[in-house]
This record gives structure tokens, sequence and C-alpha cells, in this order.
């Protein structure tokens, strides 16, 4: 699928049209980065420095006392997540991940998206309680302090709202920047004791092959979860990205199901039941459920299919002149890990494959980089993933062959079909201006 | 120290399940009693197990509604700043399989300000008032813990598993 030809005169080896450059550039081999510097990519870099440096005022003087808990720099405050709920109105509140202001894989806790029913509640850890009782032969209940002595794994594991990226599913490409479009999908090191481990503890009667995990939130959140999966990776976690889970992700503990539609991976946990079928809670019979062609709509659809996009650049992001840019952006899959990412220029037509930062982890979002040099012309960039298990990323065509396809458009907020894997497009114009696209 | 191993096994089997919990993990639970938990352990199944006494009519279930619903649900729940009961294209009424979940949510979320305020008769009666609104069942039906999962849902069949998953 991938077109590879070599430019003229040590210019980079051009690996699909449009201007995309070997990945193998990146990973510091003699010839081809003296390839990329030998042309005209860095120009505009090398050409700023035309008067003396001043020495700033921040090298004349003592810096500020460091504070007991750290704060972004003042000049990323605009690094923030877009709420739509922030008067706390008797409705759902969503908070967004900026993807296209951050970089890497693992999401600052305080960006970790969230939607909740009602806000986040105050839950004293001193008082808080974990119950695992149904068709178990012994029910038990945990402090947080007991369980904080259990042994513990670490994971790193990406969470995904069912219904990230709906806004795929408009009929017309929503006006939208990634934030909008992708932002209910974060990634964090969490963790905390491994469900198995209580389970042991409790003992499982052969009847109950499935679990309640409910919330202490004032909604008391629930949803059921296949007893396989919670024995496979499903842990109680206690910790997010080194520190105890944030507020608004479920302090002082929350179910992690990795890979699985993020409403499952249940948020101020306090109770467990074990159960012979799905409880049929309203997350899983009213919400949570996916209306598509045919009569049927589907429920129980648990695990995040392979998907990626690019969030550099992507709209927000203008291209101030031609030349190199790094095309960045994730991928993960609720089925294991990235097997492969491949990168257009050309809206699909040709496709070169992208580097993906290591470690490449199931479950997890994995960074992908490709090179590029931009020639000042339109151009759409799509990417493109496939999982270990042998899952792609599909086109809109081959998804609405299934589901059917979207007739109308509705707010960026509203959800007309979850678990949308399809392919994003940006189109770049001749200004560097980055728009929703559909190829 | 080999001669040891069938000792430690012995002594293992002869007491029981306690010292198996004792050497497999830490047993930092403590015991727990259906008694116990009878606040907590509010989940309703489809099939009504777990549904506490007592019972309402659509008529108790309206005058419920106008006070503690109306505001975010609109009069007759047809929609306001939350979302429409009934007289929508997709509501509760006509989209969930089973009638327990209304009474189940209904239970442990609402009002949304006050979630878990409304006594067992209150939710059995707005749940009989929404069930009514969309003409499920009829006026003078009373829902209680044996009616209520006997009542047939227009959208009973109307979903498939994706579950277990193929790869």
């Amino acid at each position: 699928m991938s077109i590879r030809k070599r430019g003229h005169g040590g210019s980079p080896p051009e690996v699909a049209a449009n201007g995309l450059i070997d990945r193998r550039t990146l990973l510091g081999r003699g010839a081809l980065i003296a390839g990329a510097m030998g042309t005209g990519v860095t120009t505009s870099l090398t050409s700023a420095a035309a008067e003396p440096l001043p020495v700033d005022p921040w090298s004349m003087e003592i810096g500020t006392a460091i504070p007991p808990y750290g704060q972004p720099a003042k000049y990323e405050m605009n690094v923030v997540r877009t709420v739509t709920n922030p008067k706390n109105e008797p409705r759902t509140t969503q908070a967004r991940t900026p993807h296209h202001l951050l970089n890497g894989t693992i999401t600052p806790n305080g960006l970790h998206f969230v939607v909740s029913r009602t806000g986040f509640p105050d839950i004293d850890p001193a008082k808080h309680r974990l119950v695992i009782h149904g068709l178990v032969k012994k029910p038990l209940i945990f402090t947080v302090e007991a369980l904080a002595r259990y042994p513990m794994v670490s994971r790193i594991h990406f969470v995904e709202c069912g219904a990230n990226s709906a806004p795929l599913y408009n009929k017309d490409p929503a006006q939208a920047n990634v934030q909008a479009i992708h932002g209910l999908l974060s990634c964090s090191e969490w963790t905390g004791v491994r469900l198995s481990t209580l389970l042991d503890e409790t003992g499982i009667d052969p009847k109950g092959t499935w679990l309640l995990a409910e919330g202490a939130d004032g909604p008391s959140m629930n949803r059921s979860i296949p007893l396989t999966k919670a024995l496979d990776d499903v842990m109680i976690a206690l910790y997010q990205n080194g520190e105890r889970v944030a507020p608004s992700n479920g302090y002082p503990m929350r179910l992690l199901v990795p890979g699985y539609e993020g409403n499952m991976n249940v948020k101020w946990l306090h109770r467990i039941k074990l159960i012979e079928q799905p409880v049929e809670a309203i997350n899983e019979t009213m919400q949570y459920t996916y209306r598509v062609a045919g009569p049927k709509a589907w429920r129980y659809f648990f695990p995040m299919e392979v998907k990626s996009f690019i969030t550099h650049p992507s709209p927000g992001l203008t291209l101030k002149e031609p030349g190199f840019y790094e095309i960045a952006g994730l991928a993960y899959s609720g089925n294991g890990r990235i097997r492969k990412v491949l990168v257009s220029a050309d809206g699909g037509k040709s496709w070169g494959e992208a580097a993906l930062d290591a470690p490449v982890l199931s479950k997890a979002l994995t960074r992908f980089r490709m090179p590029w040099h931009w020639n000042g012309q339109p151009v759409v960039l799509q990417s493109k993933a496939w999982d270990e298990a042998g899952n792609w990323q599909p086109t809109r065509n081959e998804m609405f062959a299934v589901r059917g396809a979207p007739k109308v458009n509705v707010p960026v907020t509203a959800f007309p079909m979850g678990h949308m894997n399809v392919i994003t497009s940006w189109a770049i114009d001749n200004k560097g201006e980055v728009k929703h696209f559909y190829a | 120290m080999r001669n040891c191993l069938p000792v430690v096994g012995a002594f293992a089997i002869a007491f029981g399940s306690a010292m198996a919990v004792a050497g497999d993990g830490p047993g930092l639970g403590k015991s727990v009693t259906g008694a116990d938990l009878a606040l907590w352990d509010i989940s309703i199944g489809p099939d009504g197990v777990g549904l506490p006494p007592g019972s309402g009519t659509p008529a108790q279930g309206a005058v419920v509604f106008a006070q503690k619903c109306e505001a975010c649900h609109g009069k007759e729940g047809k929609g306001g700043i939350s979302a429409a009961l009934a007289g929508a294209k997709r509501n509760v009424g006509n989209y969930v399989p089973h009638a327990t979940t209304i009474f189940d949510f209904t239970r442990r979320a609402m009002p949304w300000q006050q979630p878990k305020s409304l006594t067992n008769d209150e939710v059995y009666a707005v749940t009989a008032y929404i069930l009514a609104l969309n003409k499920i069942i009829g006026e003078n039906d009373v829902m209680n813990a044996e009616t209520l999962p006997k009542v047939h849902m227009p959208n009973r069949d109307g979903f498939v598993s994706r579950y277990p998953e193929k790869h």
C-alpha cells in the first residue's frame, strides 16, 4: 500500500504523496538525517538569528518560590478541558481532554476526561467502603486503608467514553477540533488491586457469571460486567499517575475495566454484586445502546475498537509556512496492542507507515509520528490503525455499510452513535488552515 | 524441608476455608451480612428480584411528579431541561426492555437534587405514572413488587447483545 521512492538531489525519501517522509529519518540514522537536512526544509529555522541575543530578565533575578503542589506554566493556562455544564445544572457534564495541546501518551490528572451525571461527590476516604456480595461464598467489606495494604499492580491503560468521536456520525463534517471530536479519551498509569485478588477471598458461587459495579455518587451509577472480564484484567484503582485517583475520576477508588467502554469503569466505586445476568441498569438499556441499521439496537457492546487520529496538525493548529512538520497522533485498541499505523496526506490514495513510540502497550494510547514536508498546497491528512487482534480502523463507508449512514447533523455534545472508530480526515488549505473534512 | 510439605497440606485441609483465606491473601475484608446491606443493595434485575414492599398508582404518581419531577422533565413528562419521559420518539417508556429499570433508576438517582429521597411507595407511583403516560399500563393499574416485573414493555425484544464479542 505504501509508495517508496527517492527524492531528487539528497532530499529525504518520500514514502507517500504530498511530502510524507520515511519514518526512519526520526531515528537518527546518518544518511537519512543528512538527506533531510540537505533540503530547504529547515531554512526558515536557521535564518532567525540576525542580531546579538539579549540577556533576558529571568536570567538576572531570583526565581519564584517552589510551591508545595506544582501547576503548569502560566503561559499554558489555555490547556484545559472544555466543560459542557460548568454550573452543574440538572444534566450530564462532559469534560474533554485537549489532545491538540498535549503530546506523549499520558494524560495529566487535571485534564483527564469526565462524563458525570451530577458533578463529583465529596467522599471522606475514612468512611468510604467497598462491599463485594451477591453470588459469593463470603461477602466482604473493605475500607480504603485495608485495600491499600493489598498487593497492587500498575498498568497503563486508556479510558474512552463509549460515545467518544460521535461527531464523526454527523451527515456533514462537524467544524470542531480534536478536543471536541475525540476528547472523551484519556490515558493514565493506574495502580490498584486486581479484582480477582479480592474475589479469591470472597469465593465465587458458580451461578455468578456477571457482576454489577456501583458508585457512591448521588445517582449511584451502575453497570453490569461479565465475570470473565473481571477475572482477566479488571482492577480497583486507587492511584492515577502516581497520586490518588482524582476526585472527578472516582476518588477514592474506581473500577478499571481495560479496553471496555468508559462508562463501565465505575467511578467512586462502593459496591460489587455478583449476579446471574445483567441487571439492565439505565446505562445499559437506554444509554450505551446503539441504534444501527436493522430492527434491533446493539447493547453490551463493550470493547472500544481500534482507532487513531492525528493531533498535530489538527483544527486550530494552523501551519504558518511551508516546510517541515511532524504529523503526530494517537492510536489505541480495546482489543490489545497497536500493530501498525499508516498516514496519508492525499486523502487515502497513498500511505506511509508511521513510527510508533515505544513501548507499545496493550489497551493503552500509542503515539505515532510521521515526518512531513508540506509544500504549501492543499492536502488531506488521515491515519489508519491496525491492532494485534487483526482489526483495522474502518473507512466511513465500511462502517456505514453495517450501521447505516448518518442522515442529520447534531451538536458535538450530542451522541448520535457510539463506538465510532472511523478514519478522521483533516483538510489543510493553501493558507495552512486545518479543517475537519470527509474524504 | 521436603518432609514438612505433607504436614502443611494436612493442616490447611483440616482447618478448612478460613486457613485457606489466610494463606491466600491479606484477608483484610470484614464479613458483612444481607441485613447490613439493606440500604445499599438497591439494584433490581429484570426479573424483579430485590423490589421492595410498597405500591403506587398513576394518579398517586402524578401528584409526586408535579412536585418533584416536572420542573426538569416537563409537564406530563414531555421534556424540559432533562429528558422527555413520554411523547418523544425515543424515551424510557418506549425504549427500555423492562419496567424494573425505571423503578431502579428513579429510586437510586432521582430527583436530581435529592437522590434516594423518595419513599418506595412514591417510586412505585412515579413509575406507574410514567408507564401510564406511555400508555403501557392503564390509569388504575397498581404497580408493586408483583405487578411491575410483569409489565410488557413495547421494546422488550428490541436489542441484540454484542457480548461475547468476536475478535
